[in-house]
């Protein structure tokens, strides 16, 4: 019997005995590193250590699993097979709820989700509203599965596609099937998989490499971290199909040196599928040769761009280069060279298990499948979605986003980490897709996104991303590196008063050279939080320049306090608390504020009991 | 032979040719600074940018490190790069103003204020001394370190190099190591350009280009013997 049969046979063999165990109770508790910090691992302590002492240890499962996205409500624990959701569990919990729930079968009330909205308790996961919109196709193995056993993912079907494309797919065939899903690269740019595939794969060569993209570095994302923590196998596997069909014997998962738990699940499956042949000489004895490497990333950003991370995984400095030549004639050591991200390797087992058709009926025309974005800032439910392509920003905002806390008006979005743009409200319509987010001067990127609310000044905002890319430019071109450095010159400057009525022009003018002149995709995406901003809020650019006013009250140097004649009643708090003492005024008297002292830092402001104190926009 | 288009004008490369290269062999002017034929090119200065491509698909890309590709249609003087070379000149001499190199080519496009802040870095990091160490020293002495604005040129862990023979080679290449001529005026940004007669020395060393040389500023590279001849006759 040939040894890819044996194996067929032995995932049987362990989905049945899966099957059989899924039908008792099991306690899922969610630790990705969001609920780890939050103390899900004293959570799971706790709730072994109750299971222990009612003897339950062999009629209840725990099951420690990565992120399942609703990260506000974390530490998260579902309960199968009922699937009810309990949300922001302690350790103090656990008894209650092995009692209640598990023995008793009573649901704990306050456990349960409240939506904001309504006040309503939610039960079921998958009736909260964050959920509802979702079609969660990779993000739903995290609930399944425990990232460090690969029994789990085999139990769930995994490692089916491998067995598919070795057994009955040419290399050809697979490429087709990605080609034809109409795949893009979900790292940022976009580019169609099967294209990037077919050309590495007809590039001759005898030694070639795959790459999985984990360098995920745009501030607030953390699609890939969740991915690798939750479901590292779904990676490996994707690799292996993406190896079998372009012809590498070797592949590299480049991650960054911040995901420390993303690292040790990876690890983790690598040895396990090394265990089960899945990685090694002569795969399953089909004579397919592959095994994968980790490297490290050492917290620069610009590593992201695959030009700079082959320099990385080299051990060179991690500075892009110019394409032509592309990674997949000349990448890694010259050789012919695939590079994708976390998310779309993830997604390639899928592809190939349901067919290029079913996933191509999933989004919109130019961009399918699903995409998973990081969702916060000023919004209600914070976490991951993994939505189909073409949904609305307003239902991602609204509906599965909850809406602003505490009522507040919506202002802006911004998609696409630090070189994206701001989306402003009267787009909000706007389906997201590749296509529609760059036809308004934004870009689908990784998928981030943040919210704004009214009390966010733009141009503090275009300030916080130049700075952030002022440190994270490699510094090689020079209109990327000063071209960021001068625009942050002008952007500081108007935040500080000395706004000048030319600068709006300079910014833009600027802005569109550092864009079009600038050699990777980093210095080309550089300026879009200034573009964007000052096409869609010019107003309140010009508010700061001419008015010297800083309309949302953020600029410390045009705003300014003061303390209102009838309500203050002379309590002395905000006079305690200025650490400038610039606050004088008699007990129970009127109080004021010396303008000269005040720092503007807003303490008094916060102190206040009474809202006597009034922050204005202009700086008198 | 590849062929491709400059300029409307038909053109054939030799394999392996940069789009700066063919062009220099058909005698098309394209300005450079962190290029030298001498060493490998980096693109890091955005000076010798080219139009590429054509409609909606053009884009800018530095001359020096793209390769001439079959059917390449190229622009090499078009508003879109003239606009960027302008600015890309302000930024440069925004960081080192010291440079005659930098004034003469901002004479020569015509950059005639600088609205940035002036930083006098003396240093552009346009890498020509790492590579001038590393490719034709064979040194390795000095090297880039750090990133974004905290970037700069120095040698392993700031301390004196065993691998440094004080050859000089670094000083030698240098675009910003050499002095701007010294004006009857006190020095601004932009230098006087010669009161605005281009072309200026960067094109032609004939004495008649400047109206320094008559009294001699003492920072003249290209013409040291005519000031010699000028001191004798005093």
């Amino acid at each position: 019997m040939k040894d890819i049969d044996k194996f067929k046979q032995k995932l049987s063999r362990i989905r049945k005995s899966k099957a059989e165990e899924s039908n008792r109770p099991c306690i899922i508790v969610s630790s990705g590193t969001c609920g780890e910090a939050r103390g899900s691992k004293e959570v799971f302590l706790a709730l072994k250590n109750v299971i222990k002492k009612y003897k339950l240890g062999k009629k209840v499962d725990i099951r420690l699993t990565g992120c399942h996205g609703f990260c506000q409500v974390e530490p998260i624990i579902i309960i199968h097979p009922e699937n009810i959701f309990y949300q922001s569990v302690q350790p103090e919990d656990a008894e209650e709820i092995i009692s209640e729930t598990i023995i008793n079968k009573n649901i704990i009330d306050h456990l349960l989700f409240k939506d904001p909205n309504n006040g309503k308790k939610i039960k079921l996961e998958k009736d909260i509203p964050f959920y509802k919109k979702q079609n969660k196709l990779l993000l739903k193995n995290n609930a399944s599965i425990d990232p460090f056993k690969i029994e789990d993912y085999i139990g769930i079907g995994g490692y089916s596609a491998i067995l598919k494309v070795l057994s009955k797919m040419k290399p050809e065939k697979v490429i087709d099937t990605i080609k034809e899903s109409g795949i893009r690269g979900r790292g940022g740019a976009g580019f169609p998989t099967g294209i990037k595939w077919s050309i590495a794969g007809k590039t001759e060569g005898k030694k070639k490499y795959i790459v999985c993209n984990a360098d995920e570095g745009d501030p607030g994302a953390y699609m890939d971290r969740s991915i690798l923590e939750g479901n590292p196998h779904s990676v490996l596997e994707g690799m292996m199909i993406g190896a079998n069909a372009i012809g590498a014997r070797e592949g590299f998962i480049y991650i960054r040196y911040e995901y420390p738990l993303a690292v040790t699940t990876i690890d983790a499956a690598i040895k396990q599928a090394k265990k089960y042949r899945l990685l090694g000489k002569n795969i399953l004895g089909t004579g397919f040769d592959f095994d994968i490497k980790i490297v490290r990333g050492a917290g620069a950003f610009v590593c992201g761009e695959e030009t700079a991370l082959m320099a990385s995984i080299e051990g060179k400095k991690g500075e892009p280069r110019q394409r032509p030549p592309f990674p997949a004639e000349r990448g890694i050591w010259n050789k012919p060279t695939n590079i994708n991200n976390v998310e779309t390797w993830a997604n390639v087992p899928l592809i190939i298990n349901n067919g290029a058709k079913w996933y191509s009926k999933i989004g919109t025309k130019g961009s399918k499948g699903t995409k998973i974005f990081s969702l916060v800032g000023k919004i209600n439910n914070t976490g991951l979605v993994e939505v189909p392509m073409g949904i609305s920003l307003k239902e991602m905002i609204y509906d599965i986003g909850g809406g602003i806390p505490e009522n507040k008006n919506f202002k802006a979005i911004q998609t696409g980490g630090p070189s994206g743009g701001c989306i402003p409200k009267e787009l909000l319509d706007l389906p997201i897709d590749y296509d529609e987010l760059a036809s308004v001067g934004s870009i689908m990127g990784s998928g981030g996104m943040v919210v704004m609310d009214e009390d966010t000044c733009m141009v503090d905002v275009a300030k916080y991303f130049l700075s952030f890319l002022e440190e994270e430019s490699c510094g090689k071109c020079l209109t990327c590196r000063e071209g960021i450095e001068r625009m942050l010159e002008i952007v500081e400057r108007i935040t500080e008063k000395e706004g000048k009525k030319e600068d709006i022009e300079t910014l833009k003018e600027l802005g569109e050279v550092v864009k079009d002149a600038s050699m990777c995709q980093l210095g080309q995406t550089a300026p879009n939080p200034v573009l964007s901003t000052l096409k869609y809020f010019e107003n309140e650019y010009l508010a700061h320049i001419r008015e010297k006013k800083c309309p949302a009250k953020v600029c410390r140097a045009l705003i300014s306090f003061k303390i209102l004649k009838d309500v203050c009643n002379g309590c002395g708090a905000c006079r305690i608390a200025c650490p400038e003492k610039a606050i004088s005024g008699e007990k129970k008297k009127l109080h004021s504020i010396d303008r000269k002292k005040c720092i503007k830092c807003g303490i008094c402001f916060e102190t206040c009991k009474f809202d006597a104190i009034d922050k204005r926009a202009g700086s008198d | 032979m590849i062929n491709l288009r400059i300029d409307g004008l038909d053109v054939q490369a030799e394999d392996g040719w940069t789009i700066l290269e063919t062009c220099q062999f058909y005698g098309i002017d394209i300005p450079t600074l962190c290029y030298d034929h001498g060493l490998s090119p980096y693109g890091a200065c955005r000076l010798c940018l080219v139009e590429i491509g054509e409609g909606k698909n053009a884009k800018l890309v530095s001359s020096c490190t793209y390769p001439a590709l079959e059917g390449l249609k190229v622009k090499s003087h078009s508003n879109r790069i003239i606009k960027a070379r302008k600015i890309v000149i302000e930024l440069m001499i925004a960081r080192c103003p010291n440079s005659k190199t930098l004034q003469d080519l901002a004479s020569k496009y015509n950059v005639q204020k600088i609205r940035f802040k002036i930083k006098h870095e003396d240093c552009l990091l346009c890498g020509l001394c790492v590579r001038m160490c590393k490719e034709q020293m064979m040194s390795g002495a000095i090297d880039f370190i750090g990133r974004g604005k905290d970037r700069r040129i120095t040698t392993a862990f700031d301390e004196k190099s065993d691998l440094c023979r004080t050859c000089g080679g670094c000083m030698y290449i240098c675009p910003i190591c050499e002095l701007r001529c010294q004006g009857p005026d006190p020095p601004g940004a932009v230098c006087g350009s010669c009161l605005e007669m281009s072309p200026t020395c960067l094109d032609f060393s004939s004495e008649a280009q400047c109206f320094m040389v008559e009294s001699g500023c003492g920072t003249c590279v290209r013409n040291p013997i005519k000031k010699n001849v000028n001191e004798m006759e005093e």
